[in-house]
């Protein structure tokens, strides 16, 4: 790696070579105002002129973000000329920005205004004509609303980069340019996955998810019996929402905040998670006795479901019958639960907390229902449970860790926690499934072969005398070669986990926002480490738990031995087990 | 959007089309130029469709196809009226010239008249700067169009 020589307002520095001027002055202690703070620059085209800075041996202003360091550059930030042009060219974006802040769910995580702030852009500096806009709200999971949109295009970037095919693209030019599904249609219309990365990326109120907070109130007011469940991957990234560290486990004020906030029953979905292992686990082995199809893939992630279903409908019967670890849950609230405490289902009502999305349409599938009710009524991200909280006046950082209940339910394994990453529905999976062919338990307990953030992770286990192959994707680009040589009939592989967002549920669209630019006192590559901090957050808390494995966890025996039977049954299949679309419309 | 569907034959061409340039490396501009001069226009079924065949995302293809005012998402008029609308031809009056041609045919610019005969084109600089202001139908260029003369000219083709 070698050096150059740059001086930033006169004062000399040595950085790597290659390195943007943004990146350099990061390293030096600067930062500049920019709205790319987005993976190394990787979506920018230089084009928001928002980090402009005078450097020697350029023509002009250079956008710091694309431009890159050179031996003995002198590089300018807080010139006046450079100062003006970057307070210009923000005051540019607010003149065709809908500038209702105040009531923008935005707010707060607004990476436009923290520029306008920071480059002191004026409010209303050019007036004229706005671009028309479209404001799409048909899905029960992201809103559309072009009139925040500054065309930054960092939404069509992470869509592409995760999925292979965008779904998102700039339509039209100039004046009218506009980021959108194809033909501007909704995203109902469209074979969106609902996954909620391009929410996740952002940096305005354009895209947002469909809040639901409401209907916990409305829930509460008509006297409901309210239950709450929180996925895996929400401990290891709420407490960003309140400005802590990322990865910081908060599992135990979590709990104490949604007991504050009156939830008769406060739940983990890991239980849920070890009811999946186990109908899953079940399942494959059944499949493998008896000649049924393999490779098995799991059905956990409510974005792969979408994908397969619109673009491998041919490859369905590959897909796990088992409902989604929060489905199952709440089939049981709804269920067992009612009948052992004396409760009608009607009046049960479920509240997941997910870091996803794309949940909040899979709540709504027809074929999740039981008995005409929905297994869950509300689905609220990670960020919106921050939301609630901080509406409640309750100040998360001074309360007490508390327990989740685990009265009937609710009690959980290391296995149910580990779901929440890449690789960790594998690995819990594999727990379960060596120990049933082995008939004793994995002596490492860890798969150290399925962690890890590669895109496509194989690996090959003898269980049972019999050689078993797997493979671990998230991100549908990576899934898209596996399936293509499913379709072809030629899969190596016995049992897939297939994850829609990458990294897993911990890089769910609905996770806290990781904005370089307004988390000032992380680590400069923050946007290359912090996957890893949550799924370290997992994997701790996995390593903390009296039972590892989710065929011990006591409560999930004592459900099979008091009401589901075994694991297959009849009754489970009516409760937790679920069918797929085969010709879903990929545009209507 | 109200979605259309394709007629066997329709299909049938586009994938011929597609097919012709399966081995170009970026085949996209090929494949819609061809498009738009053959078929007429690339609704966004005909893009789904080139979507599928180059495994192109739609939402690219439809892009590239409302970027350049070549590619049309209707189909054009029997006869495409381009008016240029550059420098020269602006200051020598082409705006009067396009607004006669669409008070007569009853369109904006961009627009096919309901009978399907016309379409009014909007052009930047088609480099006739010489014979400004110039009107092209169909490849036929009409130098120093004069706004008293766009009745005779759209009644020469109404005649055809």
């Amino acid at each position: 790696m070698s050096l150059v020589n740059i001086k930033i307002e006169g004062i000399a520095y040595q950085v790597e070579e290659g390195l943007t001027i943004l990146e350099a002055a990061r390293r030096c202690g600067y930062d500049i105002p920019s709205l790319c703070t987005f993976n190394h620059g990787q979506c920018s085209q230089g084009s928001c002129r928002v980090c402009l800075v005078e450097a020697t041996g350029a023509r002009g202003l250079v956008a710091s973000c694309v431009y890159p360091v050179a031996e003995g550059m002198e590089i300018r930030i807080s010139s006046p000329k450079a100062v003006k042009a970057r307070r210009v060219s923000v005051e540019l974006l607010l003149s065709n920005h809908n500038r209702n802040c105040q009531q923008c769910s935005k707010n707060g995580h607004c990476e436009l205004l923290n520029v306008a702030q920071l480059t002191g852009a004026r409010d209303g500096a050019f007036k004229g004509k706005k671009t028309s806009t479209t404001y799409d709200e048909l899905t029960p999971s992201i809103v559309r609303d072009t009139s925040k949109c500054i065309l930054c295009g960092r939404c069509v970037t992470r869509c592409q980069e995760a999925h292979g095919n965008g779904i998102l693209g700039f339509e039209n030019r100039g004046f009218e340019t506009i980021v959108a599904p194809a033909g501007n249609r909704s995203f109902a219309d469209s074979p969106c996955l609902l996954c909620g990365q391009c929410v996740a990326v952002c940096p305005t109120g354009a895209l947002m998810e469909k809040s639901e907070i409401y209907k916990i109130d409305e829930a509460m007011a008509a006297g409901k019996h309210v239950i709450v469940q929180t996925a895996p991957a929400v401990r290891a990234s709420l407490g960003e929402e309140f400005d802590m560290p990322i990865g910081t486990p908060v599992t135990g004020k979590m709990v104490a905040a949604l007991k504050r906030l009156g939830f008769e029953k406060v739940y983990d979905t890991n239980f849920g998670a070890d009811l999946t292992i186990m109908e899953e686990a079940y399942e494959l082995l059944n499949r493998i006795k008896n000649g049924g199809t393999l490779p098995m893939i799991t059905s956990c992630s409510p974005g792969w479901v979408n994908y397969a279903e619109y673009y491998y409908g041919d490859c369905l019967d590959h897909l796990s019958s088992c409902k989604s670890p929060h489905e199952m849950e709440g089939a049981i609230l709804k269920s067992y639960y009612a009948e052992k405490n004396g409760l009608d289902p009607k009046d049960i009502f479920v509240v997941s907390i997910m870091p996803c999305t794309a949940k909040k349409y899979e709540k709504e599938r027809p074929a999740l229902k039981t008995k005409g009710l929905p297994d869950v009524d509300a689905v609220l991200t990670t960020r919106e449970l921050g939301k609630l909280i901080k509406r409640s006046g309750i100040n998360f950082h001074k309360l007490p860790d508390k327990e989740f209940d685990q009265d009937l339910i609710g009690l959980y394994s290391g296995a149910g926690v580990i779901f929440g990453v890449t690789g960790g529905v594998m690995e819990a999976a594999l727990r379960t499934a060596y120990f049933a062919l082995e008939g004793k338990e994995y002596g490492p307990i860890n798969f150290n072969e399925v962690r890890g953030f590669e895109g496509v992770k194989e690996a090959t286990f003898t269980l049972g005398g019999k050689e078993i192959k797997i493979a671990v994707a998230h991100g549908m680009k990576n899934a898209k070669p596996i399936m293509e040589d499913i379709r072809a009939g030629k899969s190596p592989y016995t049992f897939i986990e297939i994850m829609c967002c990458p990294g897993g549920c911990i890089n769910g669209g609905g996770q806290s926002y990781v904005r370089p630019s307004l988390l000032i006192d992380e680590e400069v590559n923050i946007i290359d480490t912090y996957l890893k901090r949550r799924a370290h957050a997992l994997y701790l808390e996995d390593e903390r738990q009296a039972y590892r494995q989710s065929h011990n966890n006591p409560q999930i025996k004592q459900l099979y031995a008091d009401y589901l039977g075994e694991p297959n049954s009849h009754k489970a299949h009516e409760l937790l087990h679920t069918t797929y679309v085969k010709n879903r419309e990929r545009f209507k | 959007m109200q979605k259309q569907k394709l007629s066997e034959a329709a299909v049938k061409q586009i994938i011929e089309i597609c097919d012709r340039h399966a081995n170009d490396k970026t085949p996209l501009m090929m494949i819609l130029s061809d498009i738009q001069k053959e078929y007429g226009y690339v609704p966004i079924e005909v893009q789904e469709l080139v979507s599928e065949k180059t495994g192109i995302s739609v939402a690219e293809i439809y892009g590239v196809v409302t970027f350049y005012s070549f590619f049309s998402l209707k189909p054009k008029g029997k006869y495409v009226i381009g008016c240029c609308l550059g420098t020269a031809c602006y200051v020598k009056g082409a705006q009067q010239v396009i607004d006669e041609f669409c008070e007569i045919l009853g369109i904006e610019p961009g627009e096919t008249t309901d009978d399907g005969m016309f379409t009014i084109d909007a052009l930047r600089c088609i480099g006739a700067c010489g014979i400004a202001p110039a009107v092209t139908i169909n490849g036929t260029v009409y130098p120093k169009m004069k706004v008293n003369q766009v009745q005779e000219v759209i009644d020469e083709y109404r005649r055809k």
